[in-house]
């Protein structure tokens, strides 16, 4: 049976709850057992880019540490709503694999995916 | 006859995420509803996988006010009545209290806390789940 391509839309602050830690281990849970996965950042979930948090000092592990490590598990599609990231002001130090995206593009990106999980 | 009925109305796999608090909002209680309606038309659901908050959905001590929904019985009579399995992930179960014999250590004097009808497992279970499915839905995403 082929692999289900699976897109992830990550879309929570990475602090204040805990579903983007929730978002992020499942994707690297599904890559880890060699599952197609593919990621959009989008809404408030861009903020799990943003560089220089220190979550350590609240008491939570650093996810854009986990971010990071997404190439590593071979999670080469990550996306990211261009439009929520210049609403939310980010654009420098970025993950370098992470590709900014128009409406247009996530729209293809969801009608090529089997299932979307969001979280 | 009965082919011809299923070519017209193809029977799905499906599968349910739930990841929000069950006394949260509403979500968890849309979700057994839309279980509910996906039996009752016909469809397979063998597996809602909960993560996160929702996983307190399987909280034995869990108690609604007596003026709201009784949620937990509610989930355990779809599984009862409909062999669904009802998962809860073991990462998010065990930080908010919820464990199984096997998730306490053999010699610990503290009781389980997983209510009947739920399980404990891991993400590969919601992977394999999804893997099987025709249709992912995710309630409080």
């Amino acid at each position: 049976m082929q692999k289900k391509q699976l897109l992830f839309v990550l879309q929570h602050a990475p602090l204040g709850a805990s579903l983007a830690r929730a978002g992020v281990d499942t994707v690297l849970a599904y890559a880890a057992f060699d599952q197609p996965v593919s990621v959009l950042f989008s809404g408030a979930g861009v903020l799990q880019l943003a560089p220089g948090a220190d979550c350590q000092r609240v008491g939570r592990r650093d996810l854009r540490r986990m971010i990071d490590s997404m190439p590593l598990y071979d999670i080469d599609q990550v996306f990211v709503d261009a439009v929520a990231l210049s609403a939310y002001g980010l654009s420098h130090d970025l993950p370098h694999f992470v590709k900014a995206v128009d409406a247009d593009a996530i729209r293809e990106l969801h009608a090529r995916c089997d299932h979307i999980l969001s979280f | 006859m009965a082919g011809v009925f299923l070519s017209i109305l193809p029977t799905m796999q499906y599968t349910l995420l739930a990841l929000s608090s069950p006394s949260d909002g509403q979500c968890l209680l849309t979700a057994v509803r839309v279980a509910d309606a996906i039996i009752r038309r016909g469809h397979q659901l063998d597996t809602v996988f909960f993560s996160d908050a929702a996983t307190t959905i399987g909280l034995a001590t869990l108690c609604m006010p007596q003026d709201e929904i009784a949620i937990q019985r509610q989930w355990q009579r779809l599984a009862a009545d409909h062999a669904v399995e009802l998962v809860l992930c073991v990462a998010s179960a065990i930080q908010r209290g919820v464990a199984g014999t096997d998730e306490l250590p053999s010699d610990s004097k503290l009781h389980p806390t997983l209510a009947e009808g739920f399980r404990i497992g891991g993400l590969g279970q919601l992977i394999s789940a999804t893997h099987a499915a025709d249709r992912v839905l995710t309630f409080g995403g």
